[in-house]
C-alpha cells in the first residue's frame, strides 16, 4: 500500500513535469517534419513563460496571459521563419539566436518592468490556471486504489496538463488524416516535389512553424502561471531541449514521443524524490546524476536501441527552385 | 539549316496544343533562351534536342512555371496564357515528368499522386475518391502499379509510372518528360514507349526532352533541334537521320560511332579474382566479381547504376578497402591482407577517371592547374626542395590543355567554371598523361557534349593501341557497344555476361541486366500496356 501511494506520487507529478516536455515536443514534430530545425522551443518557451507571467501580473487575468505568452512565442517562431524560410538562413544557427534573445530579453524586459531582479511579481491562486477537480472525486477517494488514481493521478490537474495530453491525439490526427498533414509530412522529405505539385512550400513551412509557436506558448504559460506562479530568470531550464530529445527518441512520431516526455517526466519526478533518500547497496544517489539520466539516457537509447532515427529527409535544407 | 518552324497554312490554329513564340529568358549575363519559337501539334509526340546547356531545360521550366520568361508569349490550346507558377501550369493541362523523380520517397503511391490535389482537407476522404479516379486511369491507359506501394521500393521504371499518373490523375493533356529513359533498362524504355503512344492515341500531346538520337528516331512525330539557347530547326522525324540531327545540335559534322581497329589482346594486365564486398550493412554489393583485362584491350562493365559498378571502381582505385577475393595488377596482388592506398596503386600504374568527378575527380573551387595534378601533386617534377613549383604546374596544365582541347586554355580559371566536357576532359587528361598500363574509367562521356564525347572516345582508343588495358564503367549501352571491345554485364553485384561488343546489342544486354533485378516486377505489372 505505502509503494502503491508513492508510485501514484510520482505519476502524478511525472504529469505535471512531462506536460511542458510534451507540449514542445508536439511543436518540434510540425516544426521538423516540415523540414526546419527547432532547436528555438526553449527559447519561444522561455519567452512564453515571460509574456504570461508578465500579462497576468498586469491585468490579473490568466486568459490574456496565455493569449500573449502563445502571440509572443508565434512572433518568436516568424522570426526563425524569416531567417530560415525566407532568407535560407542556417536554421541551427538561427534557433540558437532565439535561445539567446529569449534568455537576455526576458530578464532586461522583466528588471525594467518589475525591477525584482528579472522576476515577475508572484501570482496568487486565481492569477494561476488551478486544478481542476473531477466529478465524483470526493466520493471515490476512499476506494482503495482506484480512488487515489482517480483522484491524485487523472482528477486534479490544471487544465494546460489536459490540454498537453489531448495535443498528442490532435496532432496524430493533422499529420496523419489531413491534407495539411500529408503536405507537411511531404514538405519535410522532398520540398521539390511539393514545390512542383503547386503548393507554395514556404508559405506550408511558415504554417508549421507557426503551430510550433502556439504550443510552444502554451508550454511557457504553463511554466509560469499555471505550475509556478511568476516568471524566474532562466525558468525553462533546459526542458525545450530534452523535449527536442523526446522528439528524436520518438522518430518524429507523436504518440512514440509522448512516451518519451512521459519516461523523461518520470526520471525528473524519482530523482526529486530520491534526494537523500539511502538506498541499500548503493547508498544515496548522486542528483545530478538522476538529473542528467534523460540526456545520458537518450543517447545511450538513440545509439543502440531503438534503432537509427530517421528524421526527415529535407530537414535542415532551405529550399531554393534554382535547380544547379 | 534555317530556322524555320513546320507552318502549315492549311492547319487550323488550335490544333497546337502549345505555341511558343519569341521566348527570351537570361541568368544574370547567360542567355539560356533567344528568341524561342516552338509549336506543338496536338497529339503528337514533339523531341527536343540539344546539348548541355542549349536550353531545353529552362524553356520546359518556363512552360512549366518554374520560371517565369523575360518576353515572348504563350498559347495552350490556341489561347495566350501566363504561366506564373506550377499550379496554374496544372490548372492549364501541363504535366511534367522530370529527369529527378518528384517524389516523397517514404509515402505510397497512392499519397504521391494526391499530393497537392487532394480536393477535401480530409485525407481518408481524398485517398478513397483518388484510388476510384486512378482506377479509371489505369485502366484507360494500362498504367498499372500498386498504388499502396511505398514509392522508395518501386524500381526506377515504376516510379516513372507513378510520375506520368500523377500527371494523368490532374487531367493532364500536354506531358512533357525531361530525359525520361536515362536510368531505364532497354526493356524498360519499351515499356515506356509503349505508354507514351497509347498517351498519343487518346490525344495527349507528348514533349520528349532527350539526348539520346536513336530514341527521338525511334518514338517522335517531330524534332525541334536546340543550340546555345536558339531553336535551330524543326523537322519531320520521318525526313531526318541521327546523323542529320547532331549535325543540326553541334554546329558541325560529327562522328556517331568510334572509329577503331580490331583490338589485339596481350598478356593479362588486371586480373580480379572472387571479389565480394560487403555494404556498413552487410549487403553484398559485389558478389563473387571475376574477370581479368589484356593489353591492349577496352572492357566495358554495363549494367544499370548502382548495380555494383560504383564499389567495383571503388575497390580497383583503393578508395574501397579489399574484404574479399583478390585484385591482381601485373602480377602484384591486393587482398584483405594486403591493402593498398590509391597513391600506391597509382604508382603500378594504374589511372582512375571518377566516375563521379565532381565528388573524386576534382575539388570545384581549385584553380585547372591544381586540379590537372591532383593525384600526382608529391611528384618531384612539381615541387621545389620546400614550395611547389608553381611554374611547372602552370606548364604542366598548359600542355595538358593544348593535347586534349581543354578550352579556355586558362590553368588559373577555377575547375568549377569549365563546361561538364571540359572538366571531364581535364581529368581524363590528367590520367592519361602518365600513360597508365591499367586505365580505369567511370561514365566517360556523363555530362558531355556530342563534340568532346567524339574526342574522349578516340584518345581512349588511342591509349588502347598503345598497349593499355582499358576498364570502361557507363551506364550509356550504346557508349559500351561502340567504344569497347569486350562487355561484361553486372547485375545486382554480380557479372551476369561476358560477350565481344561485336557479337551482342544492346537488346540482349539489356535482358541480361535485368535478369534477376526488378524487371520481374516490370514484366508482372506491365504486360498489358
Amino acid at each position: 500500500m505505502e509503494f502503491s501511494v508513492q508510485l501514484i506520487s510520482a505519476l502524478d507529478s511525472t504529469l505535471r513535469l512531462a506536460a511542458p516536455l510534451i507540449l514542445c515536443a508536439m511543436a518540434g514534430l510540425f516544426s521538423e517534419r516540415s523540414g526546419i530545425v527547432d532547436i528555438g522551443l526553449e527559447g519561444k518557451m522561455l519567452a512564453g513563460a515571460f509574456a504570461a507571467a508578465a500579462m497576468t501580473a498586469v491585468t490579473g487575468s490568466v486568459w490574456l496571459g496565455l493569449l500573449a505568452a502563445i502571440l509572443v512565442s508565434i512572433m518568436m517562431a516568424l522570426l526563425h521563419g524569416f531567417a530560415c524560410i525566407t532568407h535560407r538562413g542556417d536554421q541551427v544557427v538561427s534557433g540558437l539566436a532565439i535561445n539567446i534573445l529569449a534568455a537576455g530579453l526576458t530578464v532586461v524586459l522583466g528588471i525594467a518592468w518589475f525591477r525584482r531582479g528579472g522576476q515577475t511579481p508572484s501570482l496568487t491562486s486565481e492569477e494561476r490556471f488551478g486544478p481542476l477537480t473531477w466529478p465524483l472525486s470526493e466520493w471515490l477517494s476512499d476506494v482503495p486504489l482506484l480512488g487515489p488514481i482517480y483522484t491524485e493521478l487523472l482528477s486534479g490537474h490544471n487544465l494546460l496538463v489536459y490540454v498537453a495530453l489531448m495535443a498528442v491525439p490532435m496532432t496524430a490526427w493533422i499529420v496523419f488524416k489531413t491534407r495539411f498533414g500529408l503536405r507537411l509530412r511531404a514538405v519535410g522529405e522532398n520540398p521539390q516535389a511539393v514545390d512542383t505539385a503547386g503548393i507554395s512550400v514556404a508559405w506550408l513551412r511558415y504554417r508549421a512553424v507557426i503551430m510550433a509557436g502556439l504550443l510552444c506558448g502554451l508550454a511557457g504559460a504553463y511554466l509560469s502561471i499555471a505550475l509556478g506562479a511568476g516568471f524566474i530568470k532562466d525558468m525553462s531550464a533546459g526542458k525545450g531541449y530534452i523535449a527536442l530529445a523526446a522528439l528524436i527518441f520518438g522518430k518524429w512520431r507523436p504518440f512514440p514521443a509522448l512516451f518519451a516526455c512521459l519516461l523523461f517526466g518520470f526520471l525528473e519526478a524519482v530523482a526529486t524524490r530520491m534526494q537523500g533518500v539511502q538506498l541499500p547497496v548503493v547508498g544515496e544517489i548522486d542528483v545530478q546524476l538522476m538529473q542528467a539520466l534523460p540526456y545520458i539516457l537518450t543517447v545511450i537509447l538513440l545509439a543502440g536501441f531503438i534503432g537509427r532515427a530517421i528524421a526527415p529527409k529535407a530537414i535542415g535544407t532551405p529550399y531554393s527552385k534554382d535547380r544547379a | 539549316m534555317v530556322t524555320q518552324p513546320i507552318q502549315d497554312p492549311n492547319r487550323d490554329p488550335v490544333s497546337y496544343s502549345i505555341q511558343l513564340a519569341k521566348i527570351n529568358k537570361h541568368f544574370g549575363a547567360v542567355k539560356a533562351n533567344v528568341d524561342v519559337d516552338l509549336n506543338v501539334v496536338k497529339g503528337e509526340i514533339h523531341a527536343i534536342v540539344g546539348e548541355n546547356g542549349a536550353g531545353k531545360s529552362t524553356l520546359m521550366s518556363i512552360l512549366y512555371g518554374f520560371y517565369e520568361a523575360d518576353s515572348g508569349s504563350i498559347h495552350v490550346d490556341g489561347k495566350v496564357v501566363s504561366i506564373t507558377d506550377s499550379k496554374r501550369a496544372i490548372e492549364l493541362g501541363i504535366g511534367m515528368v522530370h529527369q529527378h523523380f518528384m517524389l516523397v520517397d517514404n509515402f505510397t503511391v497512392l499519397e504521391n499522386i494526391v499530393l497537392g490535389a487532394e480536393g477535401s482537407w480530409s485525407l481518408t476522404h481524398s485517398l478513397a475518391k483518388a484510388r476510384k479516379k486512378l482506377q479509371e486511369i489505369s485502366d484507360r491507359y494500362g498504367l498499372n502499379v500498386d498504388l499502396d506501394a511505398v514509392v522508395s521500393h518501386l524500381p526506377v521504371g515504376l516510379q516513372q509510372r507513378v510520375e506520368i499518373l500523377k500527371a494523368l490523375y490532374r487531367d493532364a493533356k500536354i506531358l512533357i518528360l525531361d530525359e525520361p529513359t536515362g536510368v531505364l533498362t532497354p526493356q524498360e524504355v519499351d515499356q515506356l514507349f509503349a505508354i507514351l503512344k497509347t498517351l498519343k492515341s487518346q490525344g495527349v500531346s507528348v514533349l520528349l526532352i532527350t539526348h539520346k538520337l536513336q530514341e527521338v528516331i525511334a518514338i517522335s512525330d517531330q524534332v525541334s533541334v536546340m543550340r546555345a539557347g536558339t531553336m535551330v530547326a524543326t523537322v519531320n522525324t520521318a525526313e531526318t537521320s541521327r546523323e542529320a540531327l547532331a549535325e543540326l545540335m553541334v554546329g558541325r559534322k560529327v562522328l556517331l560511332r568510334v572509329d577503331k581497329q580490331e583490338a589485339n589482346p596481350g598478356a593479362a594486365l588486371l586480373k580480379v579474382d572472387s571479389l565480394t564486398w560487403r555494404d556498413d550493412t552487410n549487403v553484398p554489393r559485389l558478389d563473387d566479381v571475376s574477370f581479368t583485362v589484356n593489353a591492349g584491350e577496352i572492357v566495358g562493365v554495363a549494367g544499370v547504376s548502382g548495380n555494383g559498378q560504383t564499389e567495383l571502381l571503388g575497390l580497383l582505385s583503393g578508395m574501397l578497402d579489399v574484404q574479399q577475393g583478390q585484385i591482381n595488377i601485373e602480377g602484384v596482388c591486393i587482398d584483405a591482407q594486403h591493402q593498398m592506398t590509391p597513391k600506391q596503386i597509382r604508382h603500378l600504374g594504374v589511372g582512375h577517371v571518377a566516375e563521379d568527378r565532381h565528388r573524386d575527380g576534382m575539388v570545384g573551387a581549385f584553380s585547372a592547374e591544381e586540379t590537372a595534378i591532383m593525384g600526382f601533386q608529391d611528384e618531384p617534377e612539381f615541387n621545389g626542395s620546400i614550395l611547389q613549383n608553381r611554374s611547372a604546374i602552370t606548364e604542366h596544365c598548359q600542355e595538358l590543355m593544348s593535347t586534349f582541347d581543354v578550352r579556355p586554355v586558362d590553368p588559373n580559371l577555377k575547375s568549377a567554371s569549365f563546361s561538364g566536357g571540359n572538366q571531364q576532359k581535364l581529368c581524363i587528361a590528367r590520367e592519361m598523361n602518365a600513360t597508365p598500363k591499367v586505365l580505369l574509367v567511370g561514365q566517360p562521356t556523363r555530362g558531355v557534349d556530342i563534340g568532346a564525347i567524339e574526342f574522349i572516345h578516340q584518345q581512349i582508343v588511342a591509349l588502347r593501341d598503345q598497349g593499355s588495358a582499358v576498364l570502361v564503367v557507363s551506364v550509356e549501352l550504346e557508349e559500351i557497344l561502340s567504344l569497347c571491345d569486350r562487355v561484361l554485364v553486372m547485375s545486382e553485384g554480380r557479372i551476369v555476361g561476358n560477350v565481344l561488343a561485336s557479337e551482342t546489342d544492346a537488346r540482349s544486354l539489356g535482358l541480361m541486366m535485368s535478369s534477376s533485378r526488378s524487371g520481374d516486377q516490370m514484366a508482372q505489372q506491365g504486360g498489358q500496356s
